[in-house]
């Protein structure tokens, strides 16, 4: 017997505040006009669904968002601004000029995405038990059943890594 | 926990993403608006690994995976942006047109006169 949608329980309360606060600094991320400022509103979205994640008892996940996406993905992100020479202050040149067609795009996406999802899962509960996203659990998942992505991910990000170095590299032209 | 909470703020999330790719011109602005959607992404696979008591956890182990394969993409993306900075001196998307059909064909047209 599953428990209706209101009154919301507390987990669900604090995670609405979460999607508030990641819905919200994603919508300043595409629409700021200061491109640095851009970068930081990503910060505080990464770390609302790091929240969203602790709810949702998936811990691990939760931390390695935080390591991984906030402190690495957007200290390079920032790099690359500073590097490109890009305005550090206020642009009006960030927005192409058929941003209206996008909105109409993205709103249509909304749409199609919130109406079929809300019509598949309404009825759809999940019990929060904590423990099921510790690091020991997943640890485990990842070093026995998905040993195999797992090392397939580390020749990837080798792969990455080289073919960094070799697009950065200024000795090496093409063929004349 | 409905799992309707996570599963719509997700689709939110992508759609203001989708507005992020198509409506920024600088490159770098397109990349952070692609880690948003990748982000919509995981909180889905995270929502329904839980609502599912996976045990083998696929979803929460197929997000870890989409933010390692994200992280190796963001590196080699801004490899690629900065050649591009290194070469034309702009990273602005509606600029870079040299690959554009419509543009060669004028080229075309003036050589020929």
């Amino acid at each position: 017997m599953t428990p209706g949608l209101w009154p919301p329980s507390g987990p669900e309360i604090v995670f609405l505040l979460l999607g508030l606060v990641a819905l919200g600094s994603g919508v300043l991320v595409v629409t700021t006009k200061r491109l640095v400022h851009a970068a930081l509103w990503l910060v505080v979205c990464f770390g609302a669904l790091a929240g969203c994640y602790l709810v949702l008892t998936a811990e691990f996940v939760a931390w390695v968002q935080v390591l991984i996406y906030a402190g690495a993905v957007v200290v390079l992100l920032l790099f690359g601004i500073m590097l490109t020479r890009a305005p550090t202050g206020r642009s009006e040149e960030l927005d192409s000029g058929n941003w209206w067609a996008a909105a109409l795009v993205a709103l249509a996406t909304a749409g199609v995405l919130v109406t079929v999802v809300i019509s598949g899962f309404r009825d759809a509960y999940a019990p929060l038990e904590p423990g099921r996203g510790s690091a020991g659990e997943i640890g485990a998942g990842i070093f026995r059943t998905w040993v195999l992505p797992f090392e397939v991910l580390s020749l990837l990000l080798l792969a990455a890594l080289i073919g960094a170095i070799v697009i950065s590299r200024t000795d090496i032209t093409g063929r004349r | 926990m409905h799992v309707v909470y996570p599963v719509v703020l997700s689709a939110l999330l992508f759609s203001i993403g989708v507005y992020g790719v198509l409506a920024r011109r600088n490159a770098i602005l397109v990349m952070l608006s692609i880690e948003l959607m990748l982000n919509a992404v995981n909180l889905n696979l995270v929502a329904f690994d839980i609502w599912a008591g996976d045990r083998l956890h696929s979803g929460q182990a197929l997000a870890l995976f989409v933010i390692v394969i994200a992280a190796a993409e963001v590196g080699l993306g801004l490899a690629i942006v900065l050649a591009v900075f290194r070469t034309r001196k702009t990273i602005d998307v509606d600029r870079l047109r040299a690959l554009s059909e419509r543009e060669r064909a004028d080229d075309d047209a003036e050589a020929r006169t």
